[in-house]
């Protein structure tokens, strides 16, 4: 079976838990944005967390099933419909062959999901279904969908599990306001300490330049301390000598604009890093729109480490609330 | 002299959160640092270690991506200062590795019509190209001097990455000798596929086209991403170049540029290429007698 793409949206990819390993190569983990939600839609309609799904970035495509197929849609609230009549998030739906799927205006976050029973079934590159736009690799033929896509859904292979919708719960929020955890590290040696204190005591704000490679903030900006740059990394005490880039690392170049590299980012670079996101809060990251307020609170290698294992205890909590092995 | 000390101080070890471990060899780039890094990258993968998911050798720094659930952070750093230790003690000095000739058609309308877009707010002198500004800034007569100063000796791949297996360069000339070249005052949002382009002393190709920084002054006449797999060259893997590899621009004229991409096009095209040691302590006692011998491996085939 397929979805017949009748309008593609703003940006429409296919994503699942990403690749690794080629990261050496500059090419990025890719894989949705917001793991936590799209493994939940998943969980749903009955797929193992690793399926591939679509990701819907502000305005979502409208789709025809050519046969019955089961979906979810989960990620930041939207209004779902299907031949036009609203229906719930967070909810498995019986699509009939022939029914149109389609949304309204998003009420906050960035990106939704559309999970659909068997998975969607582009073919494994290097390892992951997910879309790597820039390489032109994984995906629907490396690419965004477009109108009259056919994209391919596999066949079922798990059992639906017992609960219908996820409890509100378990439904993470698409707050205005977040408090984001990061590991200081890297190169904050150079930041004056004014410029650290801002970082950290000062109110950032999410710019509309953000998307699957990084995400932009707005705000008091750091210093970068004075200094003779070492051969080969540039004149801007915010260069170094291009090196790797960790997933989640703030780069701040010129000390103006703080950057939060995501799944797409560039592996490599020369601009400084200063702190890094958690791994526990990435999904959190993701769910940021425009606008919204961030403070970014230090904690300690431990304290991710803690946070990571309670990441993977609400998982395993929201599988069992649906009567899934957690 | 040896390549991992006296020169090179203890690694700088730091933590990218919970994930990843970086190791800055050094601040500067050098030849030794780049080449401690590749030596401890083929250690460290060499050790197998279960719970490393990625290393990503750069050029002059290291960094590892690890699955602290498998594999705990000081587990993790105790193994690669032992490595580090290790190569202090042992001096390794050669790399089994490969010359390769790069067709570049310099000074293309390709390059050419993309910086004309984006001149004024992004040019030191949005009135020149980015070869005579090289030139200028470089202290040499003209874009053809600085082209030929370009092609003439060869360069290590110091790193792969960035986007999807685009090689950054580094020239095997002593330092004095080494081109250098601001980035653009603000990135382009557009590059050509295969630009040869240049930033603080490394050289690039970009492999696919987007955006980018450094000076342009050329198009390379053959692709070195190929995700259909379908060039000889590529039978093994999408990426074609890897950490370590020597490269050695040729200049080509539009009728040879022309030539090759029909090559590419029929799927016959292969890099001129020869597996070749790399002695470090060599090349930087004497680069430029060392580079001769280097390229004489590539004519010899």
């Amino acid at each position: 079976m397929a979805f017949d793409i009748k309008n593609p949206g703003l940006a429409t990819t296919v994503q699942d838990q990403g690749r690794t390993g080629y990261y050496n190569v500059g090419i990025p983990q890719s894989g949705s944005m917001d793991q936590y939600s799209a493994e939940l839609g998943n969980a749903l309609v009955g797929n193992a967390a690793t399926d591939a799904v679509l990701e819907c970035t502000y305005l979502g495509p409208v789709l025809v099933t050519d046969a019955d197929a089961v979906v979810a849609i989960t990620g930041a609230p939207v209004e779902v419909k299907v031949n036009g009549e609203p229906q719930p998030q967070w909810t498995r739906l019986q699509l009939s062959a022939g029914d149109e799927l389609s949304f309204g205006v998003i009420r906050g976050g960035t990106r939704y999901y559309i999970a659909v029973q068997g998975g969607i079934d582009v073919p494994v590159v290097l390892g992951s279904r997910s879309t790597y736009t820039l390489g032109g690799i994984g995906g629907y033929k490396g690419r965004k969908l477009e109108a009259g896509d056919l994209v391919p859904v596999g066949t079922a292979h798990g059992e639906l599990p017992a609960a219908l919708e996820v409890p509100e719960s378990f439904r993470p929020s698409f707050d205005k306001a977040q408090s984001v955890r990061i590991v200081m590290g890297l190169y904050d040696h150079r930041l004056t300490d004014a410029g650290k204190e801002n970082l950290l005591n000062g109110e950032w704000k999410v710019t509309p330049v953000a998307d699957r490679m990084g995400l932009r903030y707005y705000g008091p900006g750091v210093g970068w301390k004075e200094r003779e740059q070492p051969f080969g990394a540039g004149s801007d005490p915010s260069n170094i000598v291009d090196a790797g880039y960790a997933v989640g690392s703030i780069q701040i170049p010129g000390g103006t604009q703080p950057i939060i590299l995501h799944r797409d980012a560039v592996s490599g670079g020369g601009y400084a890093m200063v702190a890094t996101v958690i791994s526990a809060d990435m999904d959190l990251v993701a769910r940021a729109a425009p606008g919204t307020a961030t403070t970014f609170v230090a904690v300690s290698q431990d304290e991710a480490i803690v946070a990571r294992k309670e990441r993977a205890e609400l998982k395993s909590k929201a599988w069992e609330a649906l009567g899934l092995p957690g | 002299m040896t390549v991992s000390s006296p020169d090179l101080k203890e690694a700088r070890y730091t933590w990218g959160a919970d994930e990843f471990l970086f190791v800055e060899v050094d601040e500067s780039m050098s030849l030794a640092a780049n080449f401690k890094v590749m030596s401890i990258a083929r250690k460290l993968s060499d050790a197998g270690l279960p719970g490393v998911v990625d290393i990503c050798p750069a050029n002059a720094s290291l960094l590892v991506r690890f699955d602290p659930d498998v594999l705990p952070p000081s587990s993790l750093e105790s193994t690669v200062r032992g490595i580090e230790r290790e190569l202090q003690n042992h001096n390794q000095q050669t790399l089994e590795t490969r010359i390769i000739e790069v067709p570049v058609w310099y000074d293309d309308p390709f390059t050419a019509e993309v910086a004309q877009r984006f001149r004024e707010g992004f040019h030191q002198e949005p009135d020149g190209t980015d070869l005579d500004y090289a030139a200028k800034v470089n202290g040499l007569k003209d874009a053809a001097e600085f082209i030929r100063r370009h092609h003439e000796q060869p360069w290590l791949v110091s790193m792969v990455g960035f986007v999807a297996g685009l090689p950054f360069l580094f020239q095997l000339v002593e330092r004095e000798q080494q081109l250098q070249v601001p980035k653009y005052l603000s990135p382009r949002t557009d590059t050509p596929k295969l630009t040869v382009g240049h930033g603080g002393c490394f050289a690039a190709i970009y492999s696919v086209r987007g955006a980018g920084g450094y000076q342009m002054f050329g198009v390379a006449a053959a692709p070195i991403f190929d995700p259909a797999q379908s060039l000889a060259d590529f039978k093994d893997f999408m990426v074609f170049f890897r950490p370590g590899d020597i490269v050695k621009f040729k200049p080509v004229t539009e009728e040879e540029y022309n030539a090759i991409q029909a090559q590419v096009e029929d799927g016959t095209y292969r890099y001129r290429q020869v597996p070749v040691t790399f002695d470090a302590s060599k090349a930087l006692s004497d680069p430029q007698a060392y580079n001769q011998e280097l390229m004489e491996a590539l004519n010899g085939i």
